[in-house]
This record gives structure tokens, C-alpha cells and sequence, in this order.
């Protein structure tokens, strides 16, 4: 009880949360186990755990660092259309060469080209707008906000030509599913996450100074063009991984990292990070509990994140609106 | 010291500044004047390395500003610029620390904290340490980011417009301030003010600007003068002494 009380409200929260989370877990995992069938059942769901929390920390972390770059906290990576990237991709295979194609097509060989071209398309993106000369961080937002929309009506150009059946499958992909997480897919994964997860260590001091804005942060002697553009790269990578292990699901950074920012109510990026996965992980493992066991897969999980993170983003458009 | 060189600016083939070169003297208040638009802030910005030059050389103790390490330039040389907005929100004393970071790097030491300490109570903020900023008015918002400067603990201290929307009591508060980090800890101070009577009564050395080329410079004696600030600003002062100090009338 003492070594509660010397814990600061922030580390009470975030303690707290993972509690929630591991209750979570817990009534993911162990609900009809018995002897018999505690192998098989355990490894489906504890696999899918580790997908979920893979997830939930690249869409958290990459959602708050993208907001602290920005200095905006109503936007998140995938305004800058890598999400819409990713469907084209997958649009364009089954357009060009079929569905046949998209399925023979080993999950690495998808899972390394559609990550591939998604980083190609950022580094081109940044090396093409944010220059040394002139860094201005909106300027590439917008940008990738119109590339974003291009490639969604394109693809959607494509999908009104494809064959209903051909349709179906690419359907499959639209929507955000942890239900054929690839095993093998989840080795890579971490193996990705390990050397962004090493720069958000490094540069956590440096965030917290740049949530000072861009003079401030110069003036107190971060290189403001080298960590943007770290932190820019690595949430591009964080956002490939997520979406192509899973699926796009839009609302759940802008959600997870508001509920942060509520809840801790601090400046410390270390804090924060660690809380925003957390909730991230609650978020998604309890929508997939809901579409498991509640609505016996009547449903997405994308969708149930989609409702109440879009619910949520309407509330913080009102709020700030009345400041 | 800090020397300028060629130092030129375009923004869209427009010149903002004009091959500028200028030595600035040491342990000094020097003042860039001059109308809007003329290039003080943008000179300012450069020196202060939050703006890319298009041309020149800025040496700062001798080493040119692309070659000094960020962390290491922190050090001799900070920059308060307009505060932007921040979306986290921070107590005096969180901010003030924030200045520390160039030493520390985000780690704050005993000694770090002393700093933190003397910063807060030479701008008489020690009331308000645990507020948070956005419960501040304005002026004290301003103290309060001039505090995090100091806590910072450079030799050379860029202002640029601190008394914008300040009044009176705040101005010349911050105005004091800046004259004891020059008289007592030896600083270097630059600030752009617009406020010509400012500039009289408080500064050493003014640096006037117009159309992006430096038009006068000298101690404040030698520029406080009808005809100088006529070349300037292109109106008619008035200028009247009073107890040693010079006012500019200019109202008529």
C-alpha cells in the first residue's frame, strides 16, 4: 500500500490500465479451456494476443509521435493516405493478375511488397516536400492527404470493373481482421517494430521538447529537420506493419492518443507511449472479444473501433470548437 | 562574437535581405529597428538558426552557424520567438525546465534544478510555478518563457518582439529583466522592438534596417537622432531629453 501511495497519478493510470488489459486477456484466453483442448486453443488466441498488441502498439505510438510533429492533436498518420495506399495495392494485384494471383501469392511476398512500396511512397513523399529549405510540416500533410484521396478513387475506379466474385475477396481485406493473422507474418513484425521502437526510446526526450512547437525545439537544440523526418519514416513503417498484418482501422490512434492525453495529462513521451499502447491493445482485444463471443462474427472489429473512435472525434471536434 | 556575412534571404525572388553584414558588439542591449517588413525579424531568425539563409555566412565565436552541433549551440545562444501554441500543457515549472534541456537532455540534475530555481525567481514567477500556462495572462506567459531562456544559460539571448500585446507594467518588467542579464551576468542580449521609446531608454546599441540592407548602426546616442531616425522610418521625430534620456515624439 506504501509503494502505491509513492507512485505518481500518471504511473497509478497506467498501472491501472494494464490491469484492464490483462483482465482482458484474461477473458479472451481461458474461457472454455479444458485439458483436452487447452494446446490448440491457446495458441489460436495467445497468437492472436500478440497480433493484437503488435497492432495497438504501431497504430498508438505512430498516432501520438505523429500528433507531436505536428503539433495538431486532431490528426494522425493515416491522413497522409498510406491506408489508401495499401488498398490500392491490393485493388491493383486482383486487378491486374485476379484474386487466383492475390491467394497463390505467398504472405510474405504480399506482406514485402505491399510494406515495400507504402515506405517507397513516403520516402519519395518526404525527400519530395519537407526540404531542408523548407520544412513546413503542413505543406506535406496536405500533400499526403490528396495523394491519399487519389489512390482511394482509383481504387475504387478499379473495384466498381472487378468481377462481383473477385470483389468479395478484396472485401476481405477492407476491413481490419484478426482472424488469419499469419504466424510467420508476426516474427517479421516484431523483427521491424524492434529498431522504431529503439528510436522512440532514443528520441523521447527530444518529442517532449518538440511538443513545444518548432522554434522552441530548435532553440533549445533538437535538430528539428533530422528528428521530423526519423519520426516521419518510422511512423510510416509502424502504419505498413499494422495495416498490412490486419487491415486499416482509421479511428482507433486518434482515440487512443486523446484518451492518453486525458487521462495522463502530461508532456513525458516515455509516460505516454507506454499508456497509449496499453489502451490501444484494450481497445482492439476488447472489440474482438465483442465480435467473437457478442456478435458470433456478424461483424468487424474496424467497424466497432470505427464507431466508437468516429463517435469519439465528433465529440472532440464539438469540444474544441467551443474553446 | 557574432559576425555576419553576405548574409542574403529571397522568399519567391523577392529580397527580404540584402547581402547584410554586421559585427556585433559584446555585453551589450542591441536593438534591430526599423519599419514592418524591413528584415529585422527574418536577420534575427537567421542568426538565431530557426530560418535557412540563402546566402552568407553567420561565424558565432568564430564558427560558422551550419557547423556548430545543435545540442552544443544551445548552449551559447537561445531564441524566443512568438509562442506557438502547444497542444500539451505545461506548468511554469515544466517549462522553465524544458530550458535545462541542452545540458541535461531531459534528465534534470541538482544542479539543473537550481537553475530552474534562480531562472523563476529572477523574473518574480515564483508564485505562479505550479500554474499552467494556458491559466496565465499573456504578460506573465511571456515572463515565464523569458524565464525558460534563462534557465537555458547562454551567452547570446535573441528576443524577437517580446513586448508584443504586453503592457506597460510587464514591458518594462521584461525590459529591466533584460537590462540586469547584461549589466550583472554579462549577456549579450539581441531584441527586435517596435516601440522606439523602448529602444531609447533601455538599449546600448541600435541596428536599423530597411528594405532588407542595414541603414544605420551605432550606439543609441548616435541614432537617436531626428535625422538618422528620419532616414529610417521616413517621418518626423521630435526629439526631447529628459533627465538624460532621450524621447521620441511622433505622434503629430
Amino acid at each position: 500500500m506504501t509503494m502505491l501511495k509513492a507512485l505518481t497519478k500518471q504511473k497509478k493510470i497506467i498501472l491501472l490500465t494494464a490491469l484492464v488489459l490483462l483482465t482482458v486477456c484474461l477473458l479472451y484466453l481461458l474461457p472454455q479451456l479444458n485439458a483436452s483442448n487447452y494446446q490448440y486453443f491457446l495458441n489460436k488466441r495467445g497468437t492472436k494476443i500478440i497480433a493484437i498488441l503488435l497492432t495497438g502498439f504501431s497504430i498508438g505510438v505512430s498516432a501520438l509521435s505523429f500528433q507531436t510533429i505536428t503539433n495538431n492533436k486532431l490528426i494522425t498518420p493515416n491522413v497522409m493516405g498510406l491506408e489508401s495506399l495499401y488498398m490500392f495495392i491490393q485493388t491493383f494485384i486482383i486487378f491486374i493478375w485476379g484474386s487466383k494471383e492475390l491467394s497463390m501469392m505467398t504472405s510474405y511476398t504480399q506482406f514485402f511488397l505491399s510494406i515495400g512500396f507504402m515506405m517507397m511512397a513516403s520516402w519519395g513523399l518526404f525527400n519530395l516536400v519537407f526540404k531542408k529549405e523548407n520544412q513546413d510540416i503542413y505543406r506535406l500533410v496536405l500533400t499526403g492527404m490528396v495523394l491519399g484521396s487519389l489512390f482511394g478513387g482509383l481504387s475504387s475506379f478499379m473495384q466498381v470493373l472487378l468481377d462481383p466474385n473477385e470483389f468479395t475477396i478484396l472485401q476481405g481485406k477492407m476491413f481490419a481482421s484478426f482472424n488469419n493473422v499469419n504466424v510467420s507474418l508476426l516474427g517479421i513484425s516484431c523483427l521491424l517494430i524492434l529498431p522504431c521502437s529503439y528510436i522512440l526510446i532514443k528520441d523521447r526526450h527530444a518529442l517532449n521538447v518538440l511538443s513545444l512547437g518548432r522554434s522552441s525545439s530548435i532553440n533549445l537544440g533538437v535538430n528539428y529537420y533530422r528528428l521530423v523526418k526519423r519520426q516521419l519514416m518510422m511512423s510510416a513503417v509502424l502504419i505498413s506493419i499494422s495495416t498490412a498484418l490486419v487491415g486499416p482501422i482509421t479511428f482507433l490512434g486518434i482515440l487512443v492518443v486523446s484518451l492518453t492525453r486525458k487521462l495522463l495529462n502530461t508532456y513525458r513521451h516515455q509516460e505516454m507511449m507506454i499508456e497509449v499502447t496499453l489502451l490501444s491493445g484494450t481497445f482492439l482485444l476488447a472489440a474482438t472479444y465483442l465480435v467473437e463471443r457478442v456478435f458470433s462474427f456478424n461483424t468487424t472489429v474496424s467497424v466497432i473501433i470505427n464507431f466508437i473512435g468516429g463517435v469519439y472525434f465528433i465529440y472532440l471536434i464539438i469540444k474544441e470548437r467551443q474553446k | 562574437m557574432i559576425e555576419v556575412k553576405q548574409v542574403t534571404k529571397v522568399y519567391d525572388q523577392f529580397p527580404v535581405l540584402n547581402e547584410i553584414d554586421v559585427c556585433l558588439p559584446e555585453e551589450k542591449i542591441i536593438a534591430f529597428i526599423g519599419s514592418n517588413g524591413t528584415g529585422k525579424s527574418t536577420l534575427l531568425s537567421i542568426i538565431g538558426r530557426t530560418l535557412e539563409k540563402n546566402g552568407g555566412h553567420v561565424y558565432i565565436d568564430d564558427i560558422e552557424l551550419a557547423l556548430w552541433k545543435s545540442q552544443e549551440l544551445a548552449k551559447h545562444l537561445s531564441i524566443l520567438q512568438q509562442a506557438q501554441q502547444s497542444i500539451v500543457r505545461l506548468t511554469v515549472e515544466e517549462l522553465v525546465g524544458f530550458g535545462r534541456f541542452p545540458h541535461s537532455q531531459g534528465r534534470l540534475s541538482q544542479e539543473d534544478q537550481q537553475h530552474i530555481n534562480r531562472a523563476i525567481a529572477y523574473l518574480e514567477l515564483d508564485h505562479l510555478r505550479t500554474r499552467y500556462l494556458d491559466e496565465l495572462s499573456g504578460g506573465q506567459r511571456q515572463l515565464a518563457y523569458i524565464a525558460m531562456v534563462l534557465a537555458q544559460d547562454s551567452h547570446y539571448i535573441f528576443l524577437d518582439e517580446p513586448l508584443n500585446n504586453l503592457d506597460m507594467k510587464h514591458a518594462t518588467q521584461i525590459m529591466k529583466v533584460l537590462r540586469k542579464l547584461v549589466d550583472e551576468l554579462h549577456k549579450t542580449v539581441l531584441v527586435v522592438i517596435h516601440d522606439i521609446n523602448f529602444v531609447s531608454y533601455y538599449s546600448d546599441h541600435i541596428i536599423a534596417l530597411k528594405e532588407g540592407k542595414i541603414v544605420a548602426q551605432g550606439s543609441t546616442d548616435e541614432i537617436i537622432r531626428p535625422d538618422v531616425l528620419k532616414e529610417i522610418y521616413d517621418i518626423e521625430m521630435t526629439i526631447k531629453e529628459i533627465d538624460g534620456k532621450r524621447f521620441c515624439l511622433y505622434f503629430e
